[in-house]
This record gives structure tokens, sequence and C-alpha cells, in this order.
């Protein structure tokens, strides 16, 4: 190769290569870069052997400090349930929601915690706000398939409805159509009843018609007035709220196949004290009794 | 590289007469300005004077406001900090003596920097760089670094000559020391901005026992490290490369500006003058660079008004002290302005004309934003509402057929004392309002406010249960202060089902 001409102005050399008269200078890398760089390969050399660095073809060099992402993790949330424990061991001794209303300062942990484990692990069915949906219970409402006091709640959350827990809450709404329990007329006159219970427009020659069916067959379990029975379960079927619809068609279908809804049970997953708190959110929703 | 190699092998040559002529050159005048030239050190002289007491002044008042305003105690009641000057970032608050500002009110932050702006508009346009010159914190810690440099060293000529001479042991001792102190006040500029921030009596201890926050010891090592390196290496250069000030003021000065001015109609031809000889025919500058000796900045006040120049007027000191030596009138470098040099030249009358359009318009604009800023702090309020309607679900449909609406309202209370609130409910008749733990007389309660708070409050709102008016209307909720008879409301929307 040439020898390279010497740029004038700062007698360096030039690296041969020109572009529109502009020569690129032979500069040495700036010291401070140098520098910076050796100490990055000494560093990486460092940290190979402190951390995972290799992979392999079934695992990968573990390093001497033996850090895993997933320990670390663990280790957090053993400290965050930690540094909760404090708080949350105060609703051991919550037995009435009475214990919590009166206390401010545990009523916004309380609402705290139960608002996130809500989120975590009730929203999927019963929406985020608590709003439910068809066959869901709105919780934001008055109205309590299995009653709605603290106790309650708090027994339903613990033990489901139909969750196969031996606690569990269980009753059933039969398939009386399809079971060929009551015929297609009688059926098509209880709807005419039902609606007419909740004060909708209804044919009366039918709910005349249905109303020994009704006795016979309904006021067991939903009483003769059609209030229901938060103990057996049965909801009231004088108000306004439905759980599956209140439309023809769905109270059809309600009483031709019948219901059984399932909620699963949360203890053994959930904490006593969590499901303490969960309880209180739900009955502070607007419908606690 | 530096001054001394090249220019100082005989510092100061006589210059006829009995002033000496400084051997001195203004390494940062525009003449000798390029790129990517290396950094010269500049030794500055110690200069005596009106100028140079004002500045000693300037800088124990502002350097005393900095290190002691956050001592400074100012009790405001149980569980509110009792320091005057406090941004306190954990609490939320902004202290300072009898105010204190909420996150929301940060635009009393905004409104105080636009009239600090418009401030230094008005005093530069009047009176040229003053806040570079004496107030900015650059030329104060600068100016501060150079009094113990001259201190440890000597004034410009030892300076000099210690640059110049071997690494002795008295040599590295000096170094040291300088070095030193100068960490000492990097440490206490450092320390000092987290006493700001924190409890100072509480954290002061703290630093040392290691026990203060991560971010305490972030930014004073952030701070010392600038103030060392700002005030100790890069001084002039902090101004003249990374200032946007010097270029923004450009826009800020006239003609009718009082600025740093060497008078050029008095001064020129300027040349050496011997004792005893006249001085007719010729200026009164006698070249003996005593004004380039003195300038912190590297220039020579004499080629003009230039980027470089901070105005700090050391150079009017050190010119008048050899215009005293050479028995003619004082003030060849003085606060003038180019019209009065064009006046002078005409062999008209120099005057001062503070009252011009522009200084005129910022003080009215200085006058108003200030007016406006003081009215609304007397004025703000104490108190605020806000709501949050539910969103999930927009609203609840009860047994009876009545319809629920939940909303979240935020009561502010801005008061350093509790406060009973009335909290009412309006929108439509027979609404009955429910809460956890307040009792309410159909759609009012009365709600304690915690003082210097905001309370979280959710409450109900359920129509009557008549289907007939269901329908989306607006409502309002109230605050009111049944003491003083202050209100503040909200309004939001109570939404029912489409039927």
């Amino acid at each position: 190769m040439a020898e390279h001409e010497i740029d004038e102005h700062s007698g360096v050399a030039t690296t041969g290569h020109e572009w529109d008269g502009i020569k690129e200078l032979n500069n040495p890398l700036p010291r401070w870069w140098v520098w910076t760089f050796y100490a990055c390969v000494a560093f990486s050399v460092v940290w190979w052997v402190l951390m995972p660095t290799w992979p392999g073809i079934s695992g990968y060099t573990k390093g001497v400090l033996g850090y895993t992402q997933r320990a670390t993790v663990a280790k957090e949330m053993a400290a965050l349930n930690e540094s909760r424990s404090a708080s949350m061991q105060q609703l051991d001794n919550v037995n009435t929601i009475a214990d919590v209303e009166n206390n401010p300062e545990l009523l916004q942990y309380t609402m705290a915690a139960g608002a996130s484990l809500f989120g975590d692990n009730c929203a999927t069915c019963h929406g985020s706000g608590g709003q439910g949906g068809p066959g869901y219970p709105n919780l934001n409402d008055d109205d309590w398939i299995w009653g709605g006091t603290f106790a309650d709640i708090k027994q339903t959350i613990t033990y489901g409805i139909r969750s196969g827990h031996p606690e569990a809450r269980f009753n059933t709404m039969q398939a009386y159509g399809r079971d060929g329990v009551l015929s297609e007329d009688q059926i098509g006159d209880l709807v005419e009843y039902v609606l007419a219970l909740s004060g909708e427009q209804a044919d009366p020659a039918a709910v005349e018609r249905a109303a020994v069916t009704f006795e016979q067959v309904c006021a067991a379990c939903h009483g003769a007035d059609g209030k229901g029975n938060h103990l057996l379960g049965s909801p009231n079927l004088t108000d306004a709220i439905w759980l599956y619809g209140g439309e023809r068609a769905t109270i059809y279908a309600t009483l031709k196949n019948g219901r059984a809804g399932v909620m699963p049970t949360w203890a053994g997953r959930l904490t006593s004290d969590q499901i303490t708190a969960l309880a209180v959110y739900v009955h502070s929703l607007g419908g606690g009794e | 590289m530096s001054e001394a190699t090249v220019k100082s092998r005989t510092e100061a040559q006589m210059s006829g007469g009995d002033v000496e002529k400084h051997d001195v050159a203004p390494v940062n005048s525009a003449a000798k300005r390029q790129l990517y030239k290396a950094r010269v050190q500049i030794y500055p002289k110690l200069v005596h004077g009106f100028y140079r007491h004002l500045k000693w002044i300037v800088l124990a008042i502002t350097l005393g406001v900095y290190y002691l305003l956050p001592w400074i105690r100012w009790p405001r009641g149980v569980g509110e900090p009792s320091q005057a000057v406090l941004v306190d970032f954990p609490g939320r608050r902004f202290y300072f003596f009898f105010i204190e500002i909420w996150p929301d009110e940060l635009y009393y932050v905004t409104g105080l920097l636009i009239i600090a702006a418009l401030g230094l508009f008005l005093a530069t346009s009047l009176f040229g760089r003053v806040w570079c010159g004496y107030t900015c914190p650059q030329t104060v810690w600068t100016d501060l670094y150079i009094a113990v440099e001259r201190l440890v060293e000597g004034d410009r000529n030892k300076r000099l000559k210690l640059a110049k001479d071997p690494w002795t042991a008295s040599k590295i001792s000096k170094k040291v020391t300088k070095h030193a102190l100068w960490l000492i006040i990097a440490a206490a500029t450092g320390g000092a901005w987290v006493f700001y921030f924190h409890d100072a009596p509480t954290i002061f201890p703290q630093i040392f026992l290691g026990e203060a926050p991560l971010s305490a010891y972030l930014f004073i090592g952030i701070l010392t490290l600038t103030t060392y390196t700002f005030a100790g290496s890069m001084r002039e250069q902090i101004c003249t490369y990374m200032c946007p000030w010097p270029r923004i003021q450009a826009a800020l000065v006239d003609a009718e500006t009082l600025q740093v001015t060497y008078k050029t109609d008095r001064g020129e031809p300027r040349g050496p003058h011997k004792k005893g000889e006249s001085w007719d025919g010729r200026g009164d500058c006698i070249d003996c660079n005593a004004c380039v000796a003195a300038c912190p900045m590297g220039i020579d006040i004499r080629d003009g008004a230039q980027l470089e120049c901070i105005n700090c007027a050391l150079c009017i000191d050190a010119c008048d002290d050899i215009m005293k030596k050479v028995g003619r009138p004082s003030r060849l470098i003085g606060y003038d302005t180019d019209k009065n040099i064009a006046r002078r030249a005409a062999g008209e009358k120099p005057k001062v004309q503070l009252f011009r359009s522009r200084t005129v318009l910022y003080a009215v604009v200085l006058a108003l934003v200030t007016g406006l800023m003081t009215w609304s702090l007397l004025t703000r309020a104490t108190m605020e509402v806000n709501v949050i309607r539910d969103r999930t679900p927009p609203f609840v449909v009860l047994s009876d057929g009545s319809i629920r609406n939940g909303y979240t309202i935020k009561i502010v209370n801005k008061a350093t004392e509790a406060r009973d609130l009335i909290l009412e409910v309006s929108g439509a008749p027979d609404l009955t309002v429910s809460a956890i733990g307040e009792a309410f007389e159909g759609a009012k309660a009365t709600i304690t406010a915690a003082p210097d708070g905001v309370r979280s409050l959710r409450i109900f709102v359920t129509t009557a249960p008549n289907r007939s008016l269901h329908a989306t209307f607006p409502l309002t909720v109230t605050l009111r202060d049944p003491v003083t008879g202050e209100t503040a409301d909200s309004p939001t929307t109570f939404l029912t089902e489409r039927r």
C-alpha cells in the first residue's frame, strides 16, 4: 500500500479515504474508549463465572452465585407476604362486618386487599366490578340467593356452590320439562305465573291455571309466595332481579332444562384471612345485609 | 498549552511611567476563537474596588441563603413539617413559609418561573447581564473557588509560577489543600441541596451515619461532582459553551442598556504613557492590560460587548485603580450604553434612558403576572370535591326495582385543621344516599375531613322505586363548610337502564 499523505493541519496521517475532498484522518481510538472496551471484556469474563451464561444442549452453566430469576421472584413474594402478614393477621379476629366497619384503618386495608383479590380470583365470572352476567350473580345488588350477611358470603366463598366440597352449598333446580315431570302446557303456564309474581305483564288465564302446579311443585323451595329461601338457596321470584334473565324464553329454558350454576370452593386456595377480606369487599359493594 | 508557558517569561514589564503592563492575552477573545481548541487556563488577578466589594456581599448573601434557608423553622402544627422551605415529595407538598402548594397547584410554580423570567428580562434590558455577573450560581461558586485558589496558591503571578514549577512537596501540598477545600465546598453544596427535600435536622446526622435514603446520597454525589468540576475546572466554559442564556439575552439588550463598557470615545487612541507626558491627542487607555488580567472569562473588554463577557464588572475596578494611579478620571470602563458613546462622540450630553418601550413592556407584564399570581394565591380554594362515577357496573337494579349508582367522592381539605363539612347530593327528588360509616339524612350528611389531606368516600345514591322516573339525569355533589360558608361542587350523572 502506498504511503498515506500527512494532513497538514493536524499532522496526522490520512487513511486514504476521500469523499468530495474531505479526507479521513487515521487517528487512534480514544484512550477512554479502549479502556472501557477492555474493562467490558474483563467484566464479561467475571460475569461468565458468576452468573448463568452459556446455553448447552440440555441446560446452561449455572454460575457460582447460583442466581435464578425464579428464586428472586419467590424471595420477593415471600418478603411481600411477610410485610403484609401483620395487617392480614388483624383479619383473624373479624367475626362480624361491624368489626371492620368500625375501624377505618382496617376497613381501608381490607377493602384494598379485597379489591385486589377480587380482581385476581372473582372477576373472571362476576366481572371486574362484581356486576355479574347471565348465570353469574350481580354482587352489587341487594338480592341474595344464599344470603347476604357477612357470614353467609364468607361461607359461600369458602365452600362454593355445587363445587364438590363436602360443605358446599347445594340444591337442585330440576329439568322439569326434559325429565318429563311437567308437560309443555304446564311449563308455559308457569312462565306466565312467574312473570306475574314479579309484576310483569302476563296472561291472566295461564296464571290461574298454573297456580296449583306452582303450589305443588315450586312452592316447596321458592315458597308459596315465591319469595325464595336463603337457607335452601332458592331465588326470590317476586323481585326485579333475574339471574338468568327475565324474558319468557329464558324462564321457559330454566323450567325445561333446570339450572345448576357452579361456584368453586376457595378453601385451600385462599387463606382464611384472604376470604375474610373478600367477604368484606363483596359485602361493601352495596347489597350486604 | 497554558497561557503560562507561552506568555509569562516576564510577567510584568514596565510600560514606561509607573504602571506595569501585564503580560496577559485575552485567550478567549473573538479574534482567537477557533473550533477544536484546547482550553487555556485563566489566572484572574485580584482587584479591589466598589464592584469587588459588591460581589463579595452578593456572594455572601446568595450562598448564605442557599446554605441556611433549609434550617429556618416554621411551626405548622401537629403532623405537619416545621421546616420553612421544604419540597416534600413523599407527602406531595411544597412548603414555603406560610404557603403550602399541592401537586394540583403546580401552576403557582409555573407562575413563579414566569415571574422570574420576566424579572430577568427586565433586569437584563436595563442593566445587561447582571444575573450572569453577580447572582448566577456558576459565577458565585466560581468566584468562591477562585478565592480559595488565591488563598492557597496566591494571586495571579504566584499561580502562574506555581503552574510552571516542578512537582515539589510544597506544590503538591498546595494542590492537595486546594482540591480538598474545593471538595469540602462541593460536598457542602450537594449536602445543602438535599436539606430542601428532607427535614434538615433529621437528615443531617443520617447522612453521616449512612442512614439517609439512597436518593440523598445520589444527589449529594451529583451536585458535589458538578460543583467541583463546574467551578473548579470548567468555569468560563460553562458560560461560553453550555449556557443558552448568553445567546438569549443578546435579544434583550439594546443600545440604551447599561452594560460594562469600555468607553472608546475616551480611551482611544490607546498606548503606553510615560509619567509627565501630555495627555493631549491621545486616549486615557494606557494599554496596561489590567482589565484583561482581572477578567475571569479571558477576554478583553476593550473589544466591545461580546458573548463571553458576563458583565462581572471586575475590569471596572481594575481600570479605576490604574486611572487613579495615572491621575485620570475613573470609569474609563464602567456601566454605560452604546448610545452614550455615540452621543459623546457627537458632542452631546450622555444620559441614562431607563424608561423605554421595551423596559416598560417588561415591567407592565411583570406587574400583571405578579398581581395575577398573588391574587389567585390569596383567593385560592381551601377545599374541593371531586366525583368519580362507578363504571362497572354503571348502575345496579335493586330487588324493589329502584336504581342505585355508586360514586367515589374525593374530599380535599387544604386547611391545616380538621373540618366538619356538609355533603349533599342533589338532582332528583327522594334520593337516598348511603356510605359505610357515615350517617346520611336523605341525601345529606356531615363528613369530617382530616387536615391537609384528601378523603375518599364511596357513596351509593338510590332513586325511589318508581319505574316511570327512570331516566338518566344530572347529579350535583356539593360540599359546604358551615363555619366559613365556603362551598365546592362537582357535577356528575346518574345513569339508569334504558327501557
